[in-house]
């Protein structure tokens, strides 16, 4: 490996050929500002356009200065990264942004989270001198992501989510000059795109150009109305990322400070989306068995392999990309919409509350599930299942707001019967956990045996895609899993094109599933986080007694009292759904 | 935005022209210069048949196809009207006679009159600068063109 030697701020160091500036000097404890650039390490995301030159650096005999993001190191370079030379045109390079960018920090969605806004602190901005023409765009609100172009610093950071890591194709930079902008084909608004909403180009956009879509105000008017009798689920994820809204180390568990924090919001119910998750398993994991069975004895249209269905923005893709192959996920809907008729059909009418006046709340990473709950099919009457879906983010919002001072509230537990779930459940937030808590199941139902060793370990890690083969007492079930929309693309034209053999796929649209998820605190481009997170799930998991959704106490119970049997007449009508072919509905109006 | 139907024949000759260059991402610039060429300019329809062929997103073409000035998606008229901006043509008044037709017709750059007859164009030199200010009318070149004559050039396609 060749090493090349070169000088940053008058420290020597020696780094790999074609190490960027960027990268060699933060290996001596330099950190070059960015703006555009970004990277999640470990999962091949960076996104480095050289455009803002924020970076940039003065190299000793050059004439201009160099961005650091996409200059590579060479032999003998004597490079400043704050001379005064570089530290004028920085911040000139930044005055000509802001000159351009509304003032709007107070009021602004991103407020305390934009980077845009620490730059300026960084670097000391204290006024704009530039005055000039200021963009003027239209606002584009979607059912669950908000486009203000006007805040967009033309980073690309969005365009490299939607179009390599998940290939959504969503958006592009169209128009030039002063007209760019980042939108969708013909400029439509963002419902008219092929957008699968799963808010990854959110979750890294830097200012608050991609926003969610905020429903907070709707429940604090739900909560605050007498008539109404409020539930709230909260999914996996969250209680391993809600933590980080309070200054808490990532990775911190916050199960029983959440359930603590949502009580003193005022929810009559505190339920968990975990126990909809066991749910979850109980019909998905039947259901693999069935089509699985239906194979083993030669039947041709088995349908195999069966898919995960949990994820509403894997859901919108193959909707979008591939209807020829929807028949293949499982019909099983979402956890967070399996919730939403057992709380209202079941938990509701046990307790005489018409099901108008019993609001179901979801606390979710995720944006897609706003959308998802608004899906025509998950109504009754017009009534949705589950009526309104919060961000991560808005949680810690709403917690803020009515002054809980949440690092020093007790632990406490959920309600029941709905609040009671198993560590199967739990993984669900992560990459390769639904599909190690289907096994744990599956195994179970199909073996007739007891399995003796409950962690699939072959099934976790970070790889964009994985392989594993999990032995069912001498029959080979293989096992894909993909996480990020570009990957589960990948692994749907294998199948298309017969080139793998699975029995079963869990895809999870985000990158590290639900715990990356596009309402989730934003981690800024540090993995790291994303690893915390998903650890403190396995430990969850491995801190429960049960560990098995099928043996869950309350999910028996409301077999026995409500639903029947897992795939019976009462689950197929409350519990499964069905896909539409949604590619032709893109764009193009009169 | 009007939706068009493309022909099952021009559907054809366009899949011709994507195969012709091998159905590549990187000749997308090639096949939307050949695509215009047929159809005289790049309907969203054209666009979204275009991605499909190349298996790229629809968005990506269209931030091409609007990033390049050549590129338009609003079709010519009948009788396409340049005016020549170049540097002969420009010091001899072309602005004017730019101005005069947007006047006259009622358009703007770019755009086509609504009853499809004209559109308004600018170009640089025809090669012609002892004519300037040079105006083309399709395939006709009308030469010391002045804000005055512009009523009458336009008058000859009105009839």
């Amino acid at each position: 490996m060749e090493l090349i030697k070169l000088t940053i701020d008058g420290e020597l160091l020696e780094v790999e050929k074609d190490t960027s500036i960027l990268k060699a000097a933060k290996t001596v404890g330099i950190e070059i500002p960015t703006l555009c650039f970004f990277e999640l390490k470990d999962m091949g995301i960076e996104n480095k356009p050289g455009g803002c030159r924020i970076c940039v650096v003065e190299i000793k005999g050059r004439r201009n200065l160099a961005p650091a993001c996409t200059t590579r190191v060479e032999n003998g370079m004597i490079i400043s990264t704050h001379s005064i030379r570089v530290l004028n045109a920085r911040r000139t390079v930044l005055e000509l942004i802001l000159s351009d960018h509304p003032a709007e920090c107070l009021t602004c969605a991103k407020s305390g989270s934009c980077e845009l806004q620490s730059m300026a602190q960084q670097l000391g901005v204290r006024e704009i001198p530039f005055q000039g023409e200021q963009s003027a765009y239209r606002k584009d609100t979607s059912p669950a992501i908000i486009r203000d172009i006007d805040k967009c610093i033309m980073c690309r950071r969005c365009e490299l989510m939607c179009n390599e890591v998940q290939t959504v194709g969503a958006l592009s930079a169209v128009n030039r000059g002063f007209m760019a902008v980042v939108a969708p084909a013909f400029e439509m608004n963002l419902e008219k795109s092929p957008c699968t909403y799963c808010g990854q180009c959110v979750s890294v956009c830097p200012t608050g150009a991609l926003t969610e879509v905020d429903h907070s105000r709707n429940v604090i008017n739900a909560l605050a109305d007498p008539a109404k009798t409020v539930v709230v689920q909260t999914a996996p994820a969250v209680r391993a990322a809600l933590g980080e809204e309070f200054g808490l180390m990532p990775g911190t568990l916050v199960t029983g400070k959440m359930a603590a924090a949502l009580r003193r919001l005022g929810f009559d119910y505190v339920f968990d989306t975990d126990f909809a998750a066991d749910l979850t398993i109980m019909e998905e994991g039947s259901e693999l068995l069935d089509r699985l069975t239906r194979y083993l004895k030669g039947d041709k249209n088995a349908n195999l392999p069966i898919l995960t269905s949990c994820c509403p923005g894997w859901v919108n893709f193959f909707e979008h990309n591939f209807p020829e192959l929807r028949d293949i996920p499982s019909t099983a809907k979402s956890p967070q919409q399996m919730f939403g008729p057992i709380a209202k059909e079941y938990f509701g009418k046990k307790l005489g509350i018409d099901r108008k006046d019993l609001i179901v709340v979801s606390i979710m990473p995720c944006l897609a599930k706003k959308y998802e709950c608004q899906r025509e099919e998950f109504k009754v009457n017009g009534d949705p299942d589950v009526n309104f879906s919060l961000s991560t983010r808005e949680l810690a919002q709403l917690i803020k707001q009515a002054n809980i001072d949440f690092n020093s509230l007790p632990d406490e537990g959920f309600d029941n019967p709905l609040g009671e779930s198993t560590g199967a459940s739990v993984i669900f937030g992560t990459t390769g956990g639904v599909i190690e808590a289907a096994c744990r199941t599956a195994y179970e139902l199909f073996t007739g045996k007891k399995l003796e060793k409950v962690d699939f370990k072959e099934l976790r890690g970070f790889e964009n895609i994985r392989h594993a083969t999990i032995d069912f007492d001498g029959l080979p079930i293989n096992i894909g899993i993909a996480h990020g929309l570009g990957n589960a693309r990948k692994l749907l034209e294998d199948i298309q094109a017969g080139r793998n053999q699975f029995h079963a796929i869990e895809i999870m649209a985000c990158p590290g599933g639900c715990i990356g998820g596009g309402g989730q605190p934003f981690h800024h481009g540090n993995s790291e986080i994303l690893k915390q997170r998903a650890a403190a799930l396995y430990k969850e998991d491995d801190g429960k007694t049960i560990r098995k959704s099928h043996e869950n106490p309350f999910i028996i119970e409301l077999y026995k009292e409500f639903l029947g049997k897992p795939l019976g007449e009462k689950s197929h009508h409350l519990l499964h759904t069905k896909y539409f072919d949604r590619s032709s509905s893109v764009f193009v109006e009169e | 935005m009007a939706k068009i139907k493309l022909s099952e024949k021009k559907k054809q000759e366009l899949k011709e022209v994507c195969k012709s260059f091998n159905n590549e991402k990187s000749e997308l610039i090639n096949v939307l210069h050949k695509a215009q060429g047929i159809f005289g300019y790049l309907p969203a329809e054209v666009q979204e048949s275009i991605a499909q062929e190349l298996n790229l997103s629809i968005a990506h073409v269209y931030g091409v196809v609007t990033f390049y000035s050549f590129f338009t998606m609003v079709p010519k008229g009948e009788h396409p009207i340049s005016i020549c901006l170049g540097t002969a043509c420009y010091v001899r008044g072309a602005e004017k006679v730019l101005e005069e037709f947007k006047r006259v017709l009622k358009v703007q750059v770019g755009e086509t009159t609504p009853d499809g007859k004209f559109s308004l164009s600018c170009l640089r030199c025809v090669g012609a600068c002892g004519l300037a200010p040079v105006v083309m009318v399709g395939e006709k070149v009308y030469g010391r063109v002045s804000p005055e004559g512009v009523k009458e050039i336009v008058a000859e396609y009105n009839s």
